[in-house]
């Protein structure tokens, strides 16, 4: 199917049936249980899912394939974001444009970024574009604060100019980021039984745009261009002296993952019109790093497994209150339900952070394929086949 | 792959239920409510969203208690702190409008992008009618206007910019904390009695929005009796020592230091500046300053000694004497076993105006609680009278001026009231041109 | 000109933290090929054993004050610190001002401890891993030990302050004064990085460690356990990140997160200093301590707007491209 083979078709129709299915999947418990805290099937976070998850599989097409660890990839996030939110100020609320901007302008951004860093490789690299993300994160902050608005973030208002579509809408207030008239947080709410589930436009929109750029990363990984970046990951000496100058491929696939980051950026501000400069932080560029080592960095479906496991433990786990836990643990006799939450009280709510900083730990200990390899086994274990290929483990290490 | 089928039918078993049986409760949300999140049931949903993690996330701690304070008061429990002196009688202890108070909370981790996630998730996910909270003017801004999309209230928490009731001000947001103007204004003629009029300042300024807004507030105010501003140097945001740009300042001919920091960044701006001797330092023949305009104790409390005698501006301490902060300290100091901090102070309070709008309204829709807060007059809140101006939706009220506490009597003893400066010396016209540029546009009850 | 030295001055007393988190970095990177992202961690559980010996000296006593009240208006509680009653109010106050120079004392056997249990207890187990895999563990463990901090001591700064005799300010060059602590401070980071230099150029395990850097196979197969002796390497880069951070504590007052404040600073350092060269990691800290300080003067800024926000970066990529490994990198080391 679309020129891919059996293996990678069936791969990409299971991620687009989940992903289609997301507001089923992800609002397993009725929203009036105790566990309907847990459930992540409302349009923001899924969009988010589906965002950083673009962001994650464009990283992994640079630091995957050659090995190239970039610490500076939410700069591109960043400009994207900008760039997207410009066009909603100046020409119209109509979200392709504004993506296709952010696309070209972080692509313009990655080529200067790239062509300057990749003259060195390792460390060297790693360092070089953390160096110009953080300036790029300071200058915005500061100096830049005509473009960017500092601090406060890039926002639209009532009196930008808008050359379609005017600069209010009918009510008075801002008008709201659409395609073609199909407004981005439109939703549809379906109760069924003591379900509910919701719809939105923009995740669906968002999901869309996330199956073919997962679909052009199956392409590009299966490409002779992408074996051409393994090479360059395996053995960049041994590929020069066969007289093949690998920089032109590496510069090509950073281009290509800054462009995946702007096109991220640029559905992030279409969902929510607001560009801030925290986007492109140090913090924000380690990430995306974690997000697609956590999920096993060189596989295809892993960074965005990690995305949505460091998406949902920020959004979900730092809700859960002690108000919430008292109210999980009502059953229990008074003493035990007080010492259950004693326990539980520093890893959620305010201590998320310890949570997520366990679990890097002990995927990276238990699983070093990352989630992925946690998939497979799981997977193993259930066709009774496990014996047979564990020898067969998926290597995912990239090289330095 | 078992668990996944049980999943499954489950899902088609309830599918097909729901095609035979609740079909006609399948509906879109703009058709079946006039607002976003009516609350339909027998409960009503607020939104904390404060720091839990980051830099401010003891601030945000200290918000967060405050907030279920507030909400087992308009639940009926406790003492009823500030519920007693408030002048608005319209509260009774049995929630709002007859509904039981439920809450959720979020963490902002000071940062725009996540706050939004944070608040956007307790509209959609939690159906949060009201958000609340933040502990600078960047989350602020920015969960203020996603409220104004999203048709919720955003009573803000702590936040100083100018920007919050200026120029990013939107209708279905209100501030009650004081902003950068009010502090200048607060301070000037403190400042005045205090070192004179023929001073040199030397400004220190974070480098981002609030910075700038507070530097030049402070710089107008000062320069309109008689003050120099010999210097002005922006610091970046990020800087964790600021001796090199503490270094030079004593030889620079000026005889005041005013630090434009908050947070994390005051504490180590004023760490520095005590450690170079400023503290005690002579120049032009008189003694050397130091003011911080915006000060808050918890922040005083990480900055330790250095504070002492250190003049800057609050909007609320616990020592006051009015009964309403009397009534406060005492219900928030039996229930945690320590004082209220100044956001503390003003989250309760938002909480509290939000309620009682929505009960003096009868509604809880944006517009009519927009309605009833703009041109609000109140008393007994800790403040003494106070408006809430209808024009830019910001309170009105007293300006405590502060200064580290020389002997302090406990941990939580740092700051003394030089002064309270009364609401008619900090009030500004409302196209005052430190606060123009913004519009308030109209409410939005969304759907 | 007397701005320009103070500015010097300043640079050379930043670089001495800068420096020396670096060179306990640079021991990890280099000897034991880990990418540690958990070192910041270690600077600042550092910066809280001071914090932790200052609250120990004063765990008090409480003894109600019939006289006092409190702010809810009960009787007011008076704490006086066991040291005071032990060893009488002068000796006991002279004690806990000087707790942050006793801390080094208190730190070295606790950070080497540290050391002990990471280095054994988890970095071993990803010495053949990818660096990918480093990078996530240690970013783990850092996340988990400033959780724990945070935990027990709050998000807030707390103050540690010098002892009184420290905290002033002397005139260390004609005219030109500077605040005492900051002076000890850079002496101190001397110190400590002659230490370690002393250490590994003249005593046989400094010789064996600094074989092991250069071709750890080949000292593996002379019959040397070169195992135990990187054990003891990191728990001697943990001290000196811990050392560091307790001398720190009366510059700025220690909080949770200070450690990734200068997490990503210090290996910037490192780089620019070139990888497995300790020299070179000292000198690019002092370099650019010095450098940032010189940018902040108020006509640089003025002439170029911005340049002290990013000047670090700046060098490092001048720098990195210029010299492609750094100022004084070996040829291979993570490349």
């Amino acid at each position: 199917m679309f020129g891919l083979d059996k293996k990678d078709s069936t791969l990409l129709i299971l991620v687009a049936v989940l992903t289609l299915l997301a507001p089923f999947i992800l609002n397993p418990f009725p929203s009036d249980s105790g566990l309907a805290q847990f459930n992540a099937g409302y349009p923001d976070l899924m969009q988010r899912f589906v965002i950083f998850g673009i962001f994650a599989i464009g990283f992994n097409i640079l630091f995957g394939l050659t090995g190239y660890l970039s610490f500076g990839h939410a700069a591109f996030l960043g400009v994207g974001s900008y760039s997207a939110v410009w066009m909603f100020k100046l020409l119209s609320m109509n979200i392709l444009p504004a993506i296709i901007l952010s696309v070209i302008i972080s692509g313009l951004f990655a080529l200067v970024i790239g062509f300057v860093s990749l003259r060195r490789s390792g460390i060297y690299f790693s360092i070089l574009t953390l160096a110009f993300a953080q300036m790029s994160f300071a200058l915005a902050y500061s100096v830049l604060t005509p473009i960017t608005n500092g601090e406060t973030g890039l926002q639209i208002a009532l009196d930008d100019p808008r050359i379609f579509g005017g600069a209010v809408a009918a009510d008075g207030s801002i008008p709201v980021t659409n395609l073609f008239g199909l407004e981005m947080r439109s939703a549809f709410d379906m109760a069924v039984g003591p379900w509910s589930f919701t719809f939105s436009a923009g995740y669906y929109v968002c999901a869309i745009v996330m199956l073919i750029a997962f679909y052009l990363a199956i392409r590009i990984f299966r490409s002779p261009f992408g074996m051409m970046l393994r090479a360059i990951k395996s053995n960049q000496t041994r590929m020069n002296y066969t007289g093949l100058n690998p920089k032109p491929y590496t510069l090509a696939a950073f281009v290509i993952s800054g462009m995946y980051a702007g096109l991220a950026g640029g559905l992030m501000a279409s969902m929510d019109p607001l560009a801030g400069a925290e986007r492109m932080q140090w913090t924000a560029s380690g990430e995306v790093v974690l997000m697609t080592i956590l999920g096993g960095a060189g596989t295809l479906i892993g960074p965005v497994l990690g995305a949505g496991a460091i998406k949902y433990m920020e959004n979900i786990f730092s809700k859960i209150n002690d108000n919430v836990l008292h109210g999980w643990f009502a059953f229990l006799p008074d003493g035990m339900e007080d010492a259950v939450v004693w326990i539980l009280h520093p890893f959620v709510g305010k201590g998320w952070h310890l949570t997520l900083g366990i679990i890097f730990m002990l995927v990276v200990i238990f699983l070093p394929g990352g989630l992925v390899e946690g998939g497979q086994r799981i997977a193993r274990a259930f066709k009774g086949k496990k014996a047979k290929e564990t020898s067969e483990k998926a290597t995912t290490e990239p090289a330095e | 792959m078992s668990n996944n089928l049980t999943r499954r039918g489950v899902l088609k078993s309830g599918a097909v239920a729901g095609a035979g049986v609740a079909l006609p409760t399948i509906f879109t949300a703009s058709s079946a409510s006039a607002f976003t999140n009516e609350p339909t049931g027998s409960n009503v949903v607020l939104g904390f969203n404060v720091p839990q993690t980051g830099p401010y996330a003891d601030e945000g701690a200290d918000e967060l208690r405050a907030y279920e304070l507030a909400v087992e008061h308009l639940n009926g429990g406790g003492d009823g702190g500030m519920m007693g002196t408030f002048s608005s009688k319209a509260l009774d202890g049995t929630g709002i409008l007859g509904k039981k108070v439920d809450y959720v909370t979020g963490d902002t981790q000071t940062k725009s992008d996540a706050a939004r996630a944070s608040a956007k998730s307790m509209i959609e996910k939690d159906g949060a009618i009201m958000i609340t909270g933040g502990s600078s003017s960047g989350v602020a801004v920015a969960v203020q206007g996603l409220c104004q999309e999203a048709g919720v209230i955003f009573m803000a928490g702590l936040t100083h910019s100018n920007d919050t009731t200026g120029k990013d001000k939107k209708a279905n947001g209100f501030r009650h904390f004081f902003n950068g103007y009010m502090s200048a204004a607060a301070l000037a003629p403190v400042l005045k009695n205090l070192y004179g009029t023929d001073r040199k300042a030397y400004h220190l300024t974070a480098d981002y929005t609030w910075g700038w807004t507070q530097q030049e507030s402070i710089a107008a105010a000062t320069e309109a009796m008689g003050w120099e501003t010999v210097n002005n140097v922006l610091t970046p945001l990020a800087a964790t020592d600021f001796s090199s740009y503490i270094a030079p300042v004593k030889d620079s001919g000026a005889d005041v230091l005013v630090l434009n920091h908050y947070g994390g960044n005051m504490v180590n701006s004023l760490t520095n500046a005590v450690q170079f001797g400023l503290r005690n330092a002579q120049a032009n023949g008189k003694n050397f300053e130091i003011v911080v305009p915006l000060f808050s104790r918890l922040m005083a409390r990480g900055a330790g000694e250095n504070i002492k005698g250190i003049v800057g501006s609050t909007n609320w301490h616990w020592s006051l004497q009015d009964e309403g902060s009397k009534a406060f300290v005492k219900s928030f100091g039996t229930k945690y076993g320590f004082p209220p901090s100044q956001a503390a102070h003003t989250c309760y309070v938002q909480t509290l105006l939000y309620a009682d709008a929505v009960q003096r309204a009868g509604s809880f829709n944006p517009c009519a609680v927009v309605e009833a807060l703009e041109g609000f007059e109140f008393d007994g809140m800790g403040n003494g009278p106070t408006l809430y101006r209808a024009e830019d939706h910001q309170c009105f009220k007293d300006v405590l001026v502060v200064k580290g506490k020389e002997n302090p009597t406990s941990e939580f003893d740092l700051l003394e009231v030089v002064e309270v400066t009364p609401a008619s010396q900090v009030t500004y016209a409302p196209d005052h041109p430190m606060f123009a540029g913004g519009a308030l546009g109209t409410c939005n009850p969304g759907a | 000109m007397d701005a320009i030295i103070l500015q010097i001055l300043n640079g050379l007393d930043k670089g001495s933290a800068y420096a020396l988190i670096a060179l306990g970095l640079t021991l990890i990177f280099g000897t034991l090929g880990v990418v540690n992202f958990a070192h910041g961690a270690l600077f600042m559980i550092g910066a809280f054993c001071a914090v932790t010996l200052q609250r120990l000296f004063n765990l008090s006593y409480e003894t109600i004050d019939p006289t006092k009240t409190d702010f809810l208006g009960n009787p007011a509680k008076v704490k006086t610190p066991y040291v005071e009653s032990w060893f009488g109010p002068e000796t006991g106050a002279a004690i806990i001002d000087w707790s942050v120079p006793l801390a080094i004392l208190f730190a070295i056997p606790i950070m080497l401890l540290i050391g002990y249990v990471m280095e054994r207890g988890l970095i071993k187990h990803f010495y053949k891993r990818p660096h990918a895999d480093q990078i996530l563990v240690t970013f783990g463990l850092a996340i988990v030990l400033q959780e724990i901090i945070k935990y027990f001591y709050g998000a807030n700064p707390i103050q540690t302050p010098a002892p009184e005799a420290l905290s002033g300010i002397v005139e260390v060059l004609p005219g030109i004064f500077y605040p005492a602590w900051r002076v000890v401070y850079f002496c101190f980071s001397l110190v400590v990085i002659g230490g370690v230099f002393a250490f590994l150029q003249f005593t046989t395990f400094g010789m064996v460690v600094r074989a092991g850097m250069a071709d750890r196979e080949t000292v593996g197969l002379l019959g040397i356990d070169i195992d135990k002796r990187f054990t003891l390497m990191f728990g001697l880069a943990a001290s000196v990140a811990g050392l560091a951070g307790v001398m720190y504590g009366p510059i700025n007052a220690p909080n949770y997160h200070m450690g990734m404040d200068f997490l990503v600073l210090s290996f910037v350092v490192v780089v620019v200093g070139g990888m497995g060269s300790l020299p070179g990691a000292v000198l690019a800290g002092f370099l650019l301590g010095v450098l940032e300080s010189l940018a902040s003067l108020e006509a640089v800024i003025s002439a170029i707007p911005g340049i002290n926000q990013i000047i670090i970066y700046l060098v490092a990529i001048v720098i990195l491209l210029t010299r492609p490994r750094g100022l004084m990198g070996r040829k291979g080391v993570m490349e």
